[in-house]
């Protein structure tokens, strides 16, 4: 296929993972911002972790200066100024899907062409802190209906696969933010668990990325930081684990080198990081200091997202 | 339900004909099961599927962008729910002229850019040809396989009667308007199934095979069995860009834009997730000036730098061939009934609009005399921008463009206005007649002429307008031939 539409599908999807992912974290900042100030007894800083995690918050303070509730929601959810806002990424997203038209089916159009209808009338109103956990629904819904549609109705083909991939390099790079932000609450890892605000800050951890119940599946035991991290990097039967993305990753690159009978360096880095997560165990990276293992690995991520378009988007 | 029809033009004072009740109000043949149809449809019925078909058509999102219209960016074409109907008899004699005219005007592009007789038989003016700014030098000596220029070629029909068909314009270049033509038969079968299934409609869903067929047929004869073709876009930003991506995906070929492709030792290839990939044949929707920064505008950024040394070197073919324009402007127009005696030997069976040329001083002087009762186009104009219909134009609009035509004579010709036939059109207060026009898409190949029975039918919208181009608020209806 031409490398312009694999581009394109690539981008389309990793702008739509990307927009559900700024609304996860949203989310998990109103749900912590809204408990009372009296229980956690510390003024609440989780809408800057919002801006650590989603962007920069150097980047916001450009623009809009100090930090406060409504223009951290303004900014994330709506500011043109900021490209990775769920709005531009949908912006952006309708772009690619528009230029491959043809690669697409006509239900991933009409998922990506109504979503964007829909928060374009978002846009022209303005919304309130109570208003929006609705306005986040409606984006993951947006997400899980054209990931469904792509699943569900795409040829199993390269352009499945390009598509695939933009997916699962932008969700790994999100589990590594949201854990990097993070990760000093989840460093005292003999620390006694039971009420408070850590527990909040490590189930919202796994809320922002669906896992809370799931964590309750795995380990049958109360919240400890090392299974947290545990979970969120190393086990693949966590969907949104570094390891379950990067199995997907090698898989789908090589599906690819399959087909075409050629691989290169992207499914070489795929399977070397692949690999790397099946053999570690939690401890090793506490060892080694787990921000320097994630710093690590979103550089990785990184060049294996480079290797991929000069291997085959260019 | 009744149709609110004329039958003389209150502006012209001529007589109108309907397509579908003559020139009496009565009733033509191939209109019959329509038209009783029609008399027992109730207006609800009819009202209801209109909204179906715009509903259909918005989200299927055909739309196409107007240019200096920031509002309407993604704008839907209007369509109208009542078919245009040709009977068998009709559109025989209608492909027999139209074959007739894109033959010879392949053979006319041959012969300017070779042996030129036609100059030297004296019957078309050499500066017509050499300073006209679709003439290419660069195509001159080139041999291309089975002599086609004009691949795909949009001619647009009126008439003013049952008798003749008359060609306005013959459309070249890039004619555009092919995939409305097939959606509104799509939408059309959706809507009134038992309409459709009351007579024998001749199918035109082939047309995308035709045009594929076509395109395989003028590769160069160094490309494989099965050759590579492609389409090549200006990009999502151009108006007619749903039209591209609609025939790509029909046709199951790549739809490319200039980035896309690359020449190296004048070969051309496509950049593909599996490398570089060798194209045979382009089938092109950008104008000629962009296709070659190298050759033709060197700001140009749509285009493919070293595309046409490809072509000169004979390993790419491009569809339409560059410098077909030479043929289809306004100037040219009113020779083509000369030229198709000329090569054919035969004489035209498509008649021309009488057309005076303001080149010619005493041309120039009955068109200033009379611009009130004359359509006056620019030469170079398309898209039903840069034209004066007199008889609705102000005397203001009149004087500007008097003043337009005198300050260079040559870029503007000139036109009677005709009656154009009418066609009923469903609108808020019941049927209505309006202006139509029909543009059938004429395929040429190494192996012949093939034609889909059918076209475009483009509708005058507002009571008494001639202009039915999209651009300018015109809808389009489907177009029925029945089979005899």
């Amino acid at each position: 296929m031409l490398s312009r539409d694999a581009d394109s599908l690539y981008w389309l999807s990793r702008y739509v993972e990307r927009a559900e992912n700024t609304a996860r974290i949203l989310d998990v900042a109103y749900r912590m911002a809204s408990m009372p100030i009296s229980y956690n007894g510390i003024e609440s800083n989780e809408w800057e972790s919002a801006l650590a995690t989603a962007c920069s918050i150097d980047q916001f303070q450009a623009h809009r200066g100090e930090v406060t509730p409504e223009r951290v929601i303004e900014f994330l959810a709506f500011s043109e100024e900021n490209p990775s806002s769920i709005q531009s990424c949908f912006d952006t997203a309708r772009q690619n899907a528009r230029s491959v038209r043809s690669a697409l089916t006509s239900e991933m159009w009409e998922a990506i062409n109504s979503a964007w209808l829909d928060l374009r009338r978002y846009r022209a109103k303005k919304i309130n802190v109570e208003e929006l956990p609705r306005f986040l629904n409606l984006v993951k819904e947006a997400s899980l209906r054209y990931d469904g549609s792509a699943m569900r109705t795409m040829l199993r083909n390269d352009a499945y696969w390009f598509s695939r991939l933009g997916v699962y390099l932008e969700r790994a790079d999100n589990t590594a933010r949201v854990l990097d932000v993070k990760y000093h609450v989840l460093l005292p890892r003999d620390a006694e668990v039971g009420g408070g605000i850590d527990y909040y800050q490590w189930a919202a951890i796994l809320r922002s990325v669906s896992a809370l119940v799931s964590y309750q599946w795995v380990y049958h035991q109360n919240l400890r930081p090392w299974l947290v991290a545990d979970l969120l990097i190393l086990r693949e039967e966590m969907p949104r684990s570094l390891a379950a993305c990067y199995g997907a990753l090698s898989r789908h690159l090589d599906d690819i080198a399959h087909r075409y009978g050629i691989s290169g360096s992207a499914q070489r880095q795929a399977r070397s990081i692949h690999s790397r997560l099946a053999n570690q165990n939690i401890e090793d990276i506490f060892q080694h200091g787990l921000h320097e293992f994630l710093q690590e690995f979103l550089a990785e991520n990184n060049r294996l997202g480079f290797a991929i378009t000069q291997q085959y988007l260019s | 339900m009744p149709v609110e029809w004329k039958a003389v033009d209150p502006v012209t004072a001529q007589a109108i004909f309907d397509e579908m009740m003559g020139h009496n109000g009565g009733s033509r043949e191939a209109y019959r099961v329509l038209q009783d149809w029609l008399a027992s449809a109730p207006p609800q019925l009819l009202e209801h599927r209109r909204e179906e078909a715009e509903l259909f058509f918005r989200r299927v999102g055909i739309t196409f962008a107007v240019y200096g219209n920031a509002e309407a960016e993604e704008r839907l074409i209007p369509f109208d729910i009542i078919p245009r109907i040709l009977s068998g008899r009709e559109w025989a004699q209608l492909a027999r002229g139209l074959e007739q005219r894109v033959k010879a005007l392949n053979l006319f592009l041959k012969d300017i850019y070779g042996a030129r007789e036609i100059l030297r038989a004296g019957i078309v003016p050499p500066e017509l040809v050499f300073l006209n700014p679709y003439y290419r030098p660069q195509m001159h000596g080139l041999s291309l396989n089975g002599d086609i220029y004009v691949q795909v070629a949009g001619v647009d029909i009126v008439r003013v009667d049952d008798k003749d068909f008359y060609v306005l314009e013959d459309n070249l270049r890039t004619p555009s308007g092919v995939s409305y033509m097939l959606e509104n038969r799509e939408v059309m079968m959706r809507l009134f199934p038992d309409l459709v299934a009351k007579q024998r409609i001749r199918p035109i869903e082939n047309y995308v095979n035709e045009l594929l067929g076509t395109l395989k047929s003028v590769a160069p004869a160094s490309s494989p069995w099965e050759p590579t073709v492609v389409l090549l876009t200006p990009g999502s930003f151009n108006s007619a860009y749903y039209e591209h991506s609609f025939l790509a995906d029909r046709m199951g070929v790549e739809l490319v834009e200039g980035r896309d492709l690359f020449v190296r030792d004048e070969v051309v290839y496509m950049r593909t997730t599996e490398g570089p990939k060798r194209v045979d044949v382009i089938y092109s929707r950008i104008d000629d000036d962009f296709l070659d920064p190298l050759v033709f505008r060197p700001d140009s950024a749509l285009g493919v730098p070293g595309l046409i040394a490809a072509y000169r070197a004979g390993n790419v073919a491009i569809a339409n061939a560059p410098g077909t324009g030479v043929a289809d402007d306004k100037a040219m127009y009113s020779y083509v009934p000369d030229i198709v005696r000329f090569y054919t030997g035969e004489e035209p069976i498509l008649k021309n609009v009488p057309t005076w040329r303001c080149r010619e001083k005493e041309a120039l002087a009955y068109v200033l005399d009379h611009l009130h009762e004359l359509v006056v186009k620019e030469v170079n104009g398309s898209g039903g921008y840069g034209m004066l219909v007199g008889p609705h134009a102000t005397r203001e609009a009149r004087e500007h463009f008097r003043a337009r035509i005198l300050a260079a004579p040559d870029n503007y010709i000139a036109q009677p206005t005709l009656a154009l036939s009418t066609s009923p059109i469903f609108t808020e207060s019941g049927l209505a007649s309006r202006h139509v026009d029909l543009r059938p898409f004429v395929l040429s190949g190494r192996d012949g002429v093939r034609l889909v029975p059918g076209g475009l039918t483009r509708v005058a919208l507002t009571e008494g307008s001639l202009v039915v181009n999209s651009s300018q608020g015109g809808g389009t209806k489907d177009t029925w031939v029945l089979s005899e």
